[in-house]
């Protein structure tokens, strides 16, 4: 105990004296860490904020319902749902495939430009793409969940006269989900941090404000003020997402650590 | 319409790839009897009672439940299966759900019974199996005779017309057999039709009122359990247990 706290503390100093003694550290300071910008941006970024966790509840929401969907389409039997099947799977080929943000511009600038949809803010068209690329990822994760519950699940209750539905809701999926829960949980941190990307479409989330006030002073402090914001909300789910897989591990080890 | 019986089967073929499993079974069981099928692993045993609870097509032959077609492909097979009860070797209890949720899960979703009923229903058997203290209980923290005690009061609480009981103790320690017998022989006292696969011979003999040999798929033998294990009529079911 005595020697961890000793260690961590001489690897501080070490670090903190490394950084102030190079020779732009008084530059960098200048226009990262600025206290008094920081303060006054703290409001601004705190609005912004709120906004990404608006899409991020959306978001969730809508990614639950549409992984749920698609990872269900994919363990479906029989031949009559092989187009489904193709699908789902193409779905979920491509957009594991393209990058989160070329799929922002195209859903975000693209389906707008068609003049189907009423005038929709950019956060809404964010919302969506945000939902499409991680319930291509959730929904493989979901799949191979389901894929791990024993047959004899099945069985013991269609034996007792559940519908194939009723099976899937009440047997498969929670059990299913129940496997893959630190994945999931994994999914939703990194999900938490792409939501800053709806910037990108003109959305004024935290991120999107930051640059605003960094362009006003010339100072890049309320981009570290965003940044820290992103830990402190993610931090608790990143503790969380850290204790599943720790219950987990031990629950699969009980009888042999070996 | 006394004499009509709960099981009817008819001429049963069963085929896994073109190998026969069953070869032309009829059986009858009637109301508040226990048959027991008795015979080697791989003889067919599973596969009859997974047939009748349509958990298997069949390739031939026809299951009647209280005179009901249910090979009929066009019978409604969650209706069929919710008339039959099946306990299985392996407990197959649901582990993310309560004893209790395990137990009133087919009343409640299944039968439409409201979830205050279901649980009464439920505890009242629960609590005859010395299990009261166990409601809020997840089945892995069960042992394996409580388990199988609890898969059989799932199995029962929506009166089945017809339970099947698949080798329900092969996979318990041997001190464990005796607690998910006992309850067996309460459901007998209380009037349940029962068939069940067994390598139980002393239990068959005791609680059973047909016992019924199947050999690779044939039925060879059945008779009352003093006729089939003290004198046995055909020479396969004197060479099969002898080995008792």
């Amino acid at each position: 105990m005595l020697i961890s706290a000793a260690s961590t503390i001489a690897l501080a100093a070490v670090l903190w004296l490394t950084v102030i003694n190079t020779h732009g550290w008084a530059e960098v300071q200048r226009s990262f860490f600025d206290p008094k910008i920081a303060w006054a941006s703290l409001p601004t970024l705190l609005l912004g904020l709120w906004l990404n966790v608006q899409v991020l509840f959306f978001a969730v929401i809508g990614v639950a319902i549409f992984a749920t969907l698609i990872a269900v389409v994919r363990t479906l039997r029989g031949a009559v749902f092989f187009p489904l099947r193709f699908l789902a799977a193409a779905y979920t080929d491509l957009f594991r495939g393209i990058p989160v943000i070329i799929v922002l511009y195209l859903i975000g600038f693209g389906i707008p430009g068609l003049g189907l949809f009423p005038r929709l803010p950019p956060e809404f068209w964010g919302t969506i793409a945000l939902i499409l690329t991680y319930s291509a990822y959730v929904s493989e994760v979901l799949r191979a969940g389901m894929e791990a519950v024993h047959p004899s699940q099945r069985l013991a209750a269609r034996s007792l006269g559940l519908s194939h539905a009723q099976t899937l809701r009440m047997i498969v999926l929670p059990q299913g989900v129940r496997k893959v829960g630190p994945a999931l949980m994994n999914d939703f941190v990194s999900m938490q941090k792409d939501v800053g990307l709806v910037s990108v479409l003109g959305a004024v989330d935290v991120v999107r404000s930051a640059g605003i006030i960094e362009s006003t002073y010339a100072n890049f402090t309320p981009y570290v003020v965003a940044g820290l914001l992103f830990v402190l909300i993610s931090w608790p789910f990143i503790r969380v997402a850290d204790w599943l897989s720790a219950r987990a591990q031990r629950r699969e080890q009980i009888g042999g650590t070996v | 319409m006394t004499d009509q019986p709960v099981l009817r089967i008819t001429n049963l073929h069963k085929n896994f790839d073109g190998v026969p499993v069953l070869r032309g079974i009829d059986l009858d069981v009637h109301q508040h009897r226990v048959v027991a099928l008795i015979g080697a692993s791989g003889s067919g045993k599973s596969t009859l009672l997974k047939s009748i609870n349509l958990l298997e097509r069949i390739d031939d032959g026809q299951i009647f439940l209280k005179g009901e077609d249910i090979s009929d492909p066009r019978v409604n097979v969650d209706k069929t299966r919710a008339r039959i009860g099946v306990v299985f070797q392996q407990f197959n209890l649901f582990p993310h759900l309560t004893v209790l949720d395990n137990v009133t899960l087919a009343s409640r979703k299944v039968h439409g019974v409201p979830r205050d009923q279901a649980e009464e229903t439920a505890v009242e058997w629960l609590e005859r199996i010395g299990m009261r203290d166990k409601l809020r209980t997840y089945p892995d923290r069960l042992s394996g005779g409580q388990q199988q005690r609890v898969a059989i009061v799932r199995a029962i609480t929506s009166n089945p017309e017809l339970l099947l009981l698949d080798e329900i103790t092969s996979a318990l320690d041997p001190q464990l057999v005796g607690e998910v017998l006992d309850l067996v022989s309460e459901l007998k006292t209380g009037g349940s039709t029962i068939l069940m696969a067994t390598h139980e011979m002393t239990f068959a003999r005791k609680v059973a009122d047909t016992v019924v040999f199947l050999k690779d798929g044939v039925l060879i033998e059945q008779g009352p359990p003093e006729q089939i294990f003290d004198h046995p009529q055909h020479p396969e079911t004197r060479d099969y247990l002898s080995r008792y």
